[in-house]
Order: structure tokens, then sequence, then C-alpha cells
């Protein structure tokens, strides 16, 4: 069986006090995605190694990492793509890094949050018993900002968000905007504080990095520059009009 | 690690923050705002099992549909093993439940005039099955996930692994758990628990199952005295992809993919399930139910109809006549899985499929409310059994049941909690043993991996407890899972590590998995017939007359497992022939 060399960025924070590199020689498999060699280094080789995963078929979001530089699911990433090797795994960029390949994401849970990710709407006269129409065109306006799985490529891939980490970032703008225009929404205005702020949708200098990180197609950097229109227009109004027209 | 300390105590502990979790968890929010509800989870909610559910949601919406209909559909594809009671007020339940998340903004899929669609299923006499494309669990699960944010009630746990039920005086009020970050563990007490952790699939070796359904919730609750219900009953889904056990939607069937053996021809026809036709027909050929589909495949299998692939024998969905338009519309994320897992194109290729298991029908022993006979304990979804699944579930209930019963479930938790006197003071005492027995198993030297003891489990119940089984081989299981508990008690860890140790978990949910593999093996043991999912070759016929009748398997002081029976509830559909396209 043909092998290749995984190079893999090590960090205990009890053990070291800088990461360092380990090299593993895994079975090189034409159906093995990384995330399979990591498994067979954990079970078979050393099993102190740490990362995240789940699902193992692209939708959980848990298994982003640094795949020779460049930000993926490792469930997704085949090793015979990076034949010869060696592949550099590392955790994603932009992130404290707790342990080995398992980065700190409480911040991003944060900024998902702050976005107010639900329906916002006056429901007095909502009939529970019936559904809130929605024609198949009012849905594509928002459906592909509905298809992020929270898998933060798309930071990593940030270079403003690798800057200044108070950039509220691509997944969360996009969320906003998936009820900004989803039909049964009413909460743009109410969304709108948080987007406008300097961390807010002005952070982005539209590099464009995120969309292309993106392995679900959700075009983070669509929904800015739209959330940018948004916002320019409220700033308009707010500097002209005074608020009861608003 | 520390002492524990049983600083922070909440009204209601939820243990699993997936799609019946989350549910709850809102219940309880809507219930009494002032109610304090936690959400405890070995992994971030949205990362969660119902994250991977593909085909849809089953509620009565049409006009020509019934609630008596999706309750026929339900009890006969459960092979009668069902409790009708609870049947009936999920099918009413599960549409009301359906229009909330629709209101609380799940794109559900649309017809042209703006109404929720309903697709076609397994089983399923009429169109009922909603769905969000292909991806109608990530869809459900997001929705919760966000909408939950804006209760401030709900205090989330997110990377917590809890270990073990705090028990007083046969009431459960709280858990142990450990906070993966910083391998800190911590008692929070609770008057009432919810638990919500889904399935146990990777008891077995080919599974749909995520790398976290490992049964960690009927485990606790089983080790606590509580019983868990049909354990035996096990579903194979018939359409994974070979290797990464990838589930292919139901939805390709019931938008009329065709199965196929090695020889182009649609194998169904021969095992009693109707007569193929060009278009799809309900209840019928490929949209039969999941157990006998199956059990077909074995047999092709048997009669070398199928095609040998290094991953066993497998045949092929053919969805090539669907045209790309409807495959992109309405299966986009099984041309999308085929692509990247399988580098195949199901518009212009054959999709290799075999049998994977994929469902426990079994779990936790609850009533209507959700809850289980401890008191304070209360379970639902895939962990629990109410039993609405009886024998065999049918494809789009699972969905509506982690929400019908994840609120009941919240409902009835918020109701307890609002009752119950604190805890005692023996719960300090079991949470300082519990802390004990955490820190001797991260430091116990062994030299056997746990990787190898999981494996050889996972084979055991592959070769015992599969599509069928016989007496002699679960006998047999029986004494090798002894063994492997055994071998398992012995096995260290190996990583001392307190930050982020993977390895301790993998400990820890083997332990589980050992706990309901010997339930499985030991309910499939003794019920000596075939019913749905659970097929005896040394009894193949149904017995109403002995088996009409749940299985609760409880744990013995020793660690065995004691098999008792409870009947069945049966109110307006008595035990009859199941019928598939005839």
């Amino acid at each position: 069986m043909k092998e290749i060399t995984l190079r893999v960025f090590r960090y205990r924070p009890e053990a070291e006090a800088e990461p360092t590199f380990q090299e593993y020689a895994v079975p090189l498999r034409d159906d093995w995605a990384v995330l399979d060699a990591l498994n067979y280094v954990k079970e078979e080789i050393d099993p102190t190694l740490s990362y995240r995963w789940s699902c193992r078929m692209g939708i959980c979001g848990s298994c982003g990492m640094t795949v020779n530089g460049d930000p993926k699911l490792s469930c997704g990433t085949f090793l015979v793509d990076h034949a010869p090797g060696p592949i550099t795994v590392e955790p994603l960029r932009n992130f404290p890094v707790i342990r080995d390949l398992v980065i700190e994401m409480t911040d991003f849970m944060q900024k998902l949050g702050a976005v107010q990710p639900w329906i916002i709407r006056d429901e007095s006269d909502d009939d529970p018993d019936t559904e809130l129409l929605q024609t198949p065109s009012e849905m594509d306006d928002y459906k592909r900002y509905s298809m992020c799985i929270n898998c933060m490529l798309c930071y990593s891939a940030c270079p403003v968000y690798g800057l200044d980490s108070k950039f509220i970032g691509p997944a969360a703008i996009a969320l906003a905007q998936r009820y900004n225009l989803d039909s049964r929404d009413e909460g743009q205005e109410e969304r709108l504080d948080v987007l406008s702020e300097d961390e807010g949708v002005w952070g982005c200098t539209f590099v464009g990095e995120c969309t292309r990180a993106c392995p679900k197609g959700v075009d983070p950097a669509g929904a800015i520059q739209r959330a940018k229109l948004i916002a320019a227009n409220e700033a308009v109004k707010a500097f002209l009009l005074p608020r009861w027209v608003r | 690690m520390t002492a524990p300390e049983v600083t922070s105590t909440h009204d209601v502990v939820i243990v699993g923050g997936g799609g019946a979790g989350l549910r709850a968890a809102i219940a309880v929010a809507e219930t009494d705002p002032r109610l304090s509800v936690a959400v405890v989870s070995k992994v971030y909610p949205m990362r969660s099992h119902t994250v991977s559910a593909e085909g849809g949601a089953a509620a009565a919406i049409a006009a020509e549909d019934s609630f008596d209909e999706h309750v026929y559909d339900t009890v006969s594809g459960g092979d009668w093993l069902c409790d009708q009671d609870a049947v009936e007020l999920f099918v009413h339940e599960a549409r009301a439940e359906l229009l909330r998340l629709e209101h609380w903004g799940c794109p559900w899929s649309r017809t042209p005039d703006g109404h929720v669609a309903v697709r076609a299923f397994g089983g399923m006499k009429k169109m009922r099955t909603w769905f969000a494309a292909d991806k109608t669990g990530f869809h459900l699960l997001h929705t919760l996930f966000q909408t939950s944010l804006k209760y401030r009630p709900v205090t989330r746990y997110d990377e917590w692994y809890a270990t073990r039920l705090l028990v007083d005086d046969g009431r459960v009020c709280g858990v142990v758990a450990i906070e993966l970050m910083t391998g800190r563990i911590e008692a929070i007490g609770a008057k009432a628990v919810v638990l919500a952790t889904g399935g146990g699939g990777r008891v077995f070796p080919f599974t749909t199952n995520a790398n976290i359904c490992t049964g960690d919730g009927m485990a606790l609750a089983y080790r606590a005295g509580a019983p868990l219900k049909d354990m035996e009953f096990v579903q194979y889904h018939p359409t994974g992809l070979p290797f990464t056990g990838i589930l292919i939607t139901e939805a390709a069937r019931a938008e009329g993919g065709w199965l196929l053996n090695k020889d182009g021809y649609r194998y169904l026809q021969d095992y009693d399930l109707g007569t193929p036709t060009p278009e799809p027909v309900l209840r019928s050929m490929e949209l039969g139910p999941r157990d006998r589909l199956s059990q077909a495949f074995v047999h092709e299998a048997a009669k070398g109809r199928t095609i040998d692939t290094p991953y066993g024998p497998v045949v092929h969905l053919d969805l090539r006549h669907l045209g790309a338009a409807k495959i992109e519309a309405k299966l986009p994320m099984v041309r999308e899985l085929c692509l990247d897992y399988e580098r195949i194109d199901p518009v212009r290729d054959l999709v290799p499929v075999r049998p994977v298991v994929h469902y426990m029908m079994g779990g936790v022993h609850t009533d209507v409310r959700a809850a289980t006979p401890l008191g304070g304990l209360f379970a639902a979804g895939e962990t629990a059994c109410v039993s609405i699944n009886g024998a065999n579930r049918l494809g789009s209930n699972s969905l509506p049941e982690i929400l019908v019963f994840g609120a009941r479930a919240g409902a009835a938790a918020a109701a307890y909690a609002m009752e119950a006197a604190p805890a005692g003071a023996g719960v300090a005492a079991q949470a300082a043993d519990e802390t004990r027995r955490l820190e001797e198993l991260l430091d116990r030297a062994g030299g056997e991996s746990i990787a190898a003891i999981r494996t050889a489990m996972q084979h055991t119940m592959e070769g015992a407890a599969g599509i069928y089984r016989d007496g002699d081989t679960l006998a047999k299981a029986v004494d090798t899972l002894r063994e492997l508990q055994e071998r398992a008690t012995a096995a260290g860890v190996g990583d001392r590590s307190r930050t982020f140790n993977t390895q301790l978990v993998a400990a820890l949910e083997l332990a589980a998995m050992l706990d309901i593999a010997e339930s499985i093996v030991h309910s499939a043991l003794r019920r000596e017939e075939s019913r749905g999912a659970h097929q005896r070759t040394d009894f193949p016929a149904r017995d109403d007359v002995r088996f009409l009748a749940h299985s609760m398997a409880y744990r013995e002081a020793d660690g065995g497992c004691r098999i008792e029976y409870q009947p069945v509830t049966v109110t307006r559909w008595p035990p009859g022939e199941r019928v598939y396209g005839r």
C-alpha cells in the first residue's frame, strides 16, 4: 500500500510552550479524506491527537482545518488530490488554539447571536393554524444565505478578521441577510445597529476570500455588499429625514 | 480536575442540543420565562446529528389526507408494535409543530402559490412529507438553534459531556458533566432533567450516524435504573453509500428513483412489494418500508444478483431518468454528496448503495408526556421510546417526533420543576464519587486501545444483530459483549491531558455503547419471533400471542440485563397483515 505523510500541527498547552509539527505516515487510499487519515492516526498511531469531527458528510460544520494552507472541511478534502504530499494540516487560522487542531469558537458564537438571527415580526395577526405564504421566488431571495453550516472557513480566510477580531465577519453578516431578505421578517431595522457599526459591514474591504473559501456556495461577500447598500440607505435617511418619518 | 462544585443549578437541565433538546428548551422558556433552563451538549448545538436528516417531516396537511391515514401508515409500518394512543396524538400535534417551525422561519419548499409543498415517502399512502429540498434536518436544526437564541432563560453548556445522572431518593436532580475545553468536572443541579441525546448507531461498524451518535442518554438512564424499551429494533436504511455510509435519502426514490440489481432489474418486484411502474406508486416497490427493502437486499445478495465491491455487495440506485433539472431542484444534496464523496454524478451515473444502520426505534421508556419511570427524568427523540415507531420507523416521522415530543418533554419537565423540592444532601456525595471515578479513569494505565475494543464491539453487533439474526449467534454475542465490558474496564484512556481530551470522551462513549449493545442483544435474543426490523431466521413468523409486547431492558446491579414485557396499546387498529404494492 502506498503511503503519504501528514504533517500535523500539535499543541498541548500543559506540556508545550510552543506548537510543533509531527509527521505521520498514513495509507494513501483513493477514497480517504484527510479526516479518514486523521482517524487512522488517532486509532492506530497516536490517541492523543485532538480534533473535532462528527457527520463526515459536509453538513455539521465541525471539521474545518487548514490543509496545505487553505481553509477546508477535512471530511471533503481527499488525500489523492494532494499526493504525493506531504500534507500539512493546521488548525483554522484567525482563532486561538485550544489544543492541536481544536480552535476556540466562543467569539464566533457570540457574533452569530448578535445579529438577532430569528424571525422578527408583529405576530398579532398571524394564524398559528396556517403557514405564512412565501412563493418560491421570495424564498430564492434569501435561500443561499440560509445554507451556511457555521464551519468558519470564511473567518479563517478573512484578512480583515485576521487583523481585527472585532469585525463581525462574513457568516454573521450573511446570517443577518438571510433574515433581512426573508419575506416573513420585519426585523431589518433592528439588525441595522450591529451591521452599521465600524466593526459591522464597513469593516469589510471586499477582498472576497470568504466567498472563495465557502464550501456551501453561500457567497458571504455578496451578502456584505447588499448589507452595505441597506446600511448606506438608512444612513442617508437618518441624515436627511426627521426620526418620525423614517 | 477539581472537586465538584454544585454551584450551578437550573430548574430544567436538558442533555443534548439537537432538535429534540432545543425544542424542549424553547418549550420550558415558553412555559414560564422565570424558569432557568440549561442545555448541556457535547457538541455545539448546530453540530448535532439532526443536521444530517435529509428527506423531510411528515404531517397531514393536504386536503385529501387525514390524521387516521397517517396513524394507519405508521402503525402498519411499525408492524403493530406502536402504542396507538401515542401515534394518534403524535399525528395531531405534528402538523402544529411543523407550522410553528414555518413561523420561526424554516425554509420549507413551497408550491408556486406559496403554500408548503409535500412529497411522497416510503410506507406513506398519501403525500404528506414536508421538505426543505433534501436538507430538511439541517434547516430544521438551524432554525431551532437560531430561534432558541432569542430566549434569554436558556443557558448553554456547549461542549460539556454529561457522565452521570444524580439521583436522590428515586428522583433525578441533576447531572455531572465535564467541560471539554478545561477538563473541569461540575455537578449541575436541576429539578428536572430531559435526555435528548439522539441515537447510538455507532454501536455498529457501518452506519449513517455521525461520530457523536453513541447512545449516551440511553446509557445514562439505563444506569440510573430506567428501562430501555424495544432496543432490538435497529433500522437499516436501504440506501447508504458504500465505505462512508453516507445516507442517500429516501426522497430519491420518492421523486422516482429505481433500485436495480446487477442485471438492471427492479428486484423489489420479487419480494411482495408490488409491480414496477415508470412513475412511483405510494406504498409500493421503491416506496415500501425500510425494513422490507433492506431484507430484500439480503436475499438478492444471497442469490448472487448484487454487485461486488471492496466494501461488500451493492445494488444500484438509478436517478438518471429524473433529469438534471429535477435532481437539482429536489435532490441537490444527493448530487452534492455523490459528487463530493463518491465522485459520481447521479445525473449520468448509477449510484452504488447498500443497507446501512440508520436509526434505533428503541430507547428510554417514556409515557406520552415524555416522562420516564424515574421521577424528574424525561426523554424525547431518538433517545426515547414512547413508542410511535414500533418495530420499524417510517421515513419522515422522526423529525416531527423530535418536535412533538421535545415540546412535550419541555412542558412536562417545566411543570415538574415548578412543583419539585430542592435536591437532598445525598447528591453531593454522588457527585464526589463520580469525580473520583473520572479522575481514576483518566490516570489509569492500561495497554489495550479504546479503538480496538470499539471495533470488536461493532463487528460483534454487525454479526449478531444485523438485518437477520438467530438465537445461537445472539447468545454468543451476549458472552462476547461481557468480555468486551471487562476489557473496557481495564483499558487506559491513553491521554492524561485535561485540555480537550477527545480520548477521554471516546472511552466514556465506548462504555455507553457497550451498555446499549448489551441491551440490544439481550432483547433480540429473548424475542423469539420476526417483526419489522427484528428478523429471526429461527423464528421467521410474527407471534402476536407471545410478543405483541414491548421489551423492557433493566440493568441489574451486577451489570447484567433483565428483560420484562409490557403490553402494546391498541386503540382502533387491531394487528393485521402488512400489505405493500397490492
